[in-house]
């Protein structure tokens, strides 16, 4: 294998779960707080994933008390500690940077339901 | 000072311990063989010969290929050759090798590399030149303007920045954080861009800079 690849393969994360645009995620991130490390979480839709590989990185977007908040987060990155995926999102586009402009009802991104395989 | 001959394998960015990502640049750094040893008392400066690389012994020229035998490569002879100067005689046997670990412990690299060729460039790209403006009658675009006044100094002043080869020269970038080494594959991992496009060759130095 190209020696390129193999440095990026070995630094990519293996239990990501698998999340896509829309989805209502919630993300823990740890915090070093001088000396103690904690866990903080933000939760929103994902509205973007770019890049690959070890450059990836996805874009959550929640509004909190009237203001849209954006985080980008590198999805190999240490800090995070998990991503948690609580609602499916059925959109058909691949980023929802439209949603930026919308308020209120408009703004909600419509559930997948998910048939489970049981 | 520490030197070797390495190969720009691409960048890619690695994340520290504390989950900071730092851009970096792979080198494949030796490993390279003592082609000579110069010294003070019988070539007046002293520096190392470094070989690298592998050529077939049939493309090799026969005064070359004298010089490689006096160091035992005649059955692998290096494709790249390079001096490193130090400020004192080194102690090292002909036709020894040297491994990226010769870079453990060091924190700061120097590393010297062909440009990227851009060909015959204007003002613009060349020297970050402003330009004029496309609109509002414009006239002129990425002309370099005036260069120069008339009656006194009658003649364009000597480094004036005008259209030319851009690239293709040797450059040296100095105090480059090592990142991280793995010595087993030969790999340096230094912060930031170097020169060359990947796969080109390069000369690495602890920096002299920064007191190694």
């Amino acid at each position: 294998m190209n020696i390129m690849d193999k440095i990026n393969r070995e630094q990519c994360k293996q239990d990501v779960p698998s999340f896509g645009i829309g989805d209502t995620v919630k993300v823990y991130t740890k915090i070093i707080d001088g000396t103690n490390e904690r866990i903080q979480m933000f939760s929103g839709v994902v509205i973007a994933r770019k890049g690959g590989g070890i450059q990836e990185t996805f874009t959550v977007r929640r509004v909190s008390f009237g203001e849209g908040v954006e985080r980008v987060f590198p999805i190999n990155s240490p800090r995070i500690d998990r991503i948690e995926v609580i609602r499916y999102g059925k959109v058909r586009r691949s980023k929802l940077y439209y949603l930026r402009d919308k308020i209120g009802k408009a703004s909600k991104v419509k559930e997948r339901r998910v048939v489970s395989a049981s | 000072m520490k030197g070797l001959i390495g190969k720009k394998l691409g960048m890619t960015q690695v994340y520290s311990e504390q989950g900071i990502l730092t851009p970096v640049t792979v080198i494949e750094a030796g490993p390279c063989v003592v082609v000579d040893v110069k010294t003070a008392e019988k070539d007046g400066y002293s520096a190392l010969q470094l070989g690298y690389g592998r050529r077939k012994a049939k493309n090799v020229s026969k005064p070359v290929m004298g010089h490689f035998k006096r160091s035992g490569l005649e059955n692998n002879p290096p494709a790249i050759v390079r001096e490193f100067r130090l400020a004192e005689d080194p102690q090292a046997e002909l036709g020894s090798e040297i491994k990226a670990e010769v870079f453990d412990g060091t924190e700061y690299l120097d590393i010297t590399g062909i440009t990227k060729g851009r060909g015959f460039q204007g003002v613009v790209k060349r020297w970050n030149f402003r330009g004029g403006r496309y609109s509002h009658g414009g006239g002129w675009k990425r002309k370099p303007g005036s260069i120069g006044c008339r009656e006194w100094p009658a003649h364009v002043i000597k480094g004036k920045k005008l259209p030319g080869q851009m690239g293709n020269v040797q450059r040296t970038i100095q105090n480059l954080k090592l990142v991280q080494l793995r010595a087993e594959e030969n790999l340096l991992f230094v912060k930031g861009a170097i020169p060359g496009p990947t796969g080109g060759i390069i000369m690495i130095k602890s920096a002299r800079k920064k007191g190694n």
